[in-house]
């Protein structure tokens, strides 16, 4: 049952009715689950980038023999040296560039896929997904071999033209989705109205796409920025991101405490240019802006 | 010279012909209606006029030069579409001052004029909110002062009413004649309502299956259909069968098989032939039973069935031949759903004036 609403205003899905029950039992197994594995698991980082390395990997209990162990060493050790600000402007530049190239490429894909035949899109999207079905290493060993005579192999254009190869499918997906949903009738007013096509693509097309830029974006920049096998499959030893920073910490250098620092600072980073782009993006999502 | 001149434009998808051979034109300052049933081609026709078709034969003239090769952004011919199609991430004003823009007209001369079409379609304190936040009259406005501001030529309206509920419509409509003639702009409006057709026109192309059927003005196409397809289309009509019994030039005598001779007004027709006779139900006079003939025509027939509508009943009279007629009449008296019960013997009869000889 729904309320009657003034049949003016769009319904609001949200709005509909439900018992309280109904929605508590729908939501409860996605609520646990994001607490058990994401919440939890940053909480125990956020711990762990305050304790000591063990002597063996892991860390120095909080409290040894009854003296607390926590401290910022970790944190003063990041600001103390420029290496690490570097490499994580430099992720942040690779991530930035990825997601540029990706948005270059996939756009006027997805603008074809979606502008095709109804009944090719199907197909043309099946392609674009084609690749998830082979193993992501050996992807990127292809790449290898493909950017061997080149003289690319082992510098920073390795390292992007394979992460723009792996995340292109993520940018294609959501600028399709969005573009496939727009209404020709508004290009057909445009044009009517005097707009040739350059001017319908800037104005009309353009704007009205800026959410699925947006989601693909941030669907490509994010992981990027801790991918660490293609930096180190593709890239040279001074082309190190991240990714790569944080793993070394873990498996190789045994230092659980930078590891979660690096890890947290690098969710920090991302939360606040998240926040800043949706901040950039309200007046285009239909605000009153 | 007419505004716009179409000559013998025809335009096929496939096997379908959509536009068959039309010829029209269109005075300036005209509010020029296309109504036809759906399918009929007159969207069709309506997208060759602003560019989104061209013509597989024919030609169309604008100000006697042709469109033949004019993209639909360079022709003075604007268009409110069925949607509206308004661009959800501009506010009011800027959806109406998007075609000010297009023809790069100056800040100054785009403020003025978004301000008057404001005005004009009552939405001044509209002007920032966004096309989602309105109501389906004001997108409407909002579409027709977009159409209008940069004073096209031509404003064409692809059923722009069909959205909108039935109460709404008459006022909109109401305020579009209103428009047109403030503006002075050519309009031509397409519907499938005949009604809206009827209202809103100075003139009617009455559409069918791709082909005009008639063009003249509503009273015409009301009270003189050419044919029965219009007259079936145009409002609610009786049609009986007849034969000419007498084509003379004061006078027509048709019979009616087992009912008897109708008298109407002289009209092309050839003794002998057959045809029907159009009478519209608000033209028949429903006359007690027994009364003495007063009108050229009057048979005698039983009330079979009658539906109340508030201002008026419709009663169903069955003549003797079996032919049923539709009879309107007018509810004076307060308080009472009809004046006659099913069975009821009358006379049902019409003036010589009312109704019309069609040729088969």
């Amino acid at each position: 049952m729904t309320e009657s609403q003034p049949s003016n205003r769009p319904r609001d899905p949200a709005q509909t009715r439900r018992a309280p029950l109904t929605r508590w039992l729908v939501s409860l197994p996605p609520t646990l689950f994001l607490l058990t594995f994401f919440l939890a698991p940053a909480l125990l980082m956020v711990g762990a980038s305050l304790q000591q390395p063990g002597d063996f990997g892991g860390l120095v209990p909080a409290l040894e023999n009854g003296r607390l162990t926590l401290s910022l060493d970790t944190y003063r050790f990041f600001f103390s040296d420029w290496i690490y600000a570097e490499i994580f402007l430099r992720s942040f530049l690779v991530a930035a560039a990825t997601t540029l190239l990706c948005l270059l490429l996939a756009y006027p894909l997805a603008w074809l896929i979606a502008r095709s035949h109804r009944r090719h899109r199907d197909l043309l999207v099946l392609l674009v997904l084609l690749p998830f079905a082979s193993n992501f290493l050996i992807r990127i060993y292809a790449w290898i071999i493909l950017l061997g005579p080149f003289d690319l192999l082992y510098t920073p254009w390795a390292v992007i033209t394979g992460m723009v190869y792996v995340h292109l499918p993520f940018m294609i997906l959501p600028l399709y989705t969005n573009l496939e949903q727009h209404d020709p009738a508004l290009l057909e007013a445009a044009q009517d109205l005097g707009a040739g096509a350059a001017t319908r693509f800037w104005r009309i097309t353009l704007p009205l796409s800026l959410p699925g830029i947006w989601s693909g974006s941030a669907l490509v920049f994010i992981p990027v920025l801790g991918m660490f096998a293609i930096p180190e499959l593709l890239g040279g030893t001074r082309d190190i991101l991240i990714g790569n920073l944080i793993k070394e910490q873990f498996l190789d250098n045994r230092d659980w405490p930078l590891g979660s620092t690096l890890s947290l600072l690098l969710t920090v980073g991302v939360l606040l240019l998240a926040g800043l782009a949706a901040r950039a993006a309200r007046p285009w999502r239909g605000g009153t802006a | 010279m007419a505004l716009l001149e179409i000559r013998h434009v025809s335009r096929r998808f496939g096997d379908l012909k959509a536009v068959d051979d039309v010829c029209l034109s269109i005075e300036a300052g005209e509010f020029f209606t296309l109504v036809g049933p759906s399918g009929c081609g007159k969207t069709t026709l309506l997208r060759l006029i602003a560019g989104f078709e061209e013509p597989d034969t024919g030609e169309l003239l604008l100000d006697g030069q042709t469109l033949a090769g004019v993209l639909p952004e360079q022709r003075p011919v604007h268009t409110v579409f069925q949607s509206y199609a308004l661009f959800p991430h501009m506010t009011v004003a800027e959806n109406i001052a998007f075609p000010l823009q297009m023809a790069g007209r100056s800040p100054d001369e785009i403020r003025h004029r978004l301000q008057d079409a404001l005005d004009l379609v009552h939405l001044a304190d509209k002007a920032r909110q966004l096309p989602h936040q309105l109501s389906g009259g004001q997108k409407q406005r909002v579409a027709l002062a977009r159409g209008l501001i940069n004073k096209p030529r031509l404003l064409l309206l692809d059923e722009p009413l069909a959205a909108l509920d039935a109460k709404l419509r008459e006022q909109i409509t109401a305020e579009l004649i209103a428009l047109q003639r403030e503006v002075g702009i050519t309009f031509i409006f397409v519907t499938h309502s005949q009604q809206e057709a009827l209202a809103v026109s100075h003139r009617i192309a009455v559409m069918n299956a791709g082909h005009i059927e008639q063009v003249d003005a509503p009273e015409q196409v009301y009270g003189y259909p050419r044919n029965r397809f219009v007259a079936d289309f145009i409002g609610t009509v009786n049609l009986l069968p007849v034969e000419v019994r007498e084509a003379g030039n004061d006078r027509l005598r048709l019979l009616v098989a087992g009912v008897g001779e109708i008298v109407s007004m002289p009209a092309a027709a050839r003794t002998g032939e057959r045809g029907a006779f159009a009478v519209r139900p608000e033209q028949l006079d429903i006359i007690a039973d027994g009364e003495r003939p007063r009108l050229d025509n009057q048979f005698k027939g039983t009330v079979q069935d009658h539906l109340y509508l508030g201002d008026v009943t419709i009663y169903k009279i069955a003549l003797p031949n079996g032919a049923v007629l539709e009879a309107m009449r007018a509810n004076a008296a307060p308080g009472r759903a009809r004046f006659l019960e099913r069975g009821e013997p009358v006379q049902v009869g019409w003036r010589r004036q009312a109704g019309v000889y069609l040729r088969d």
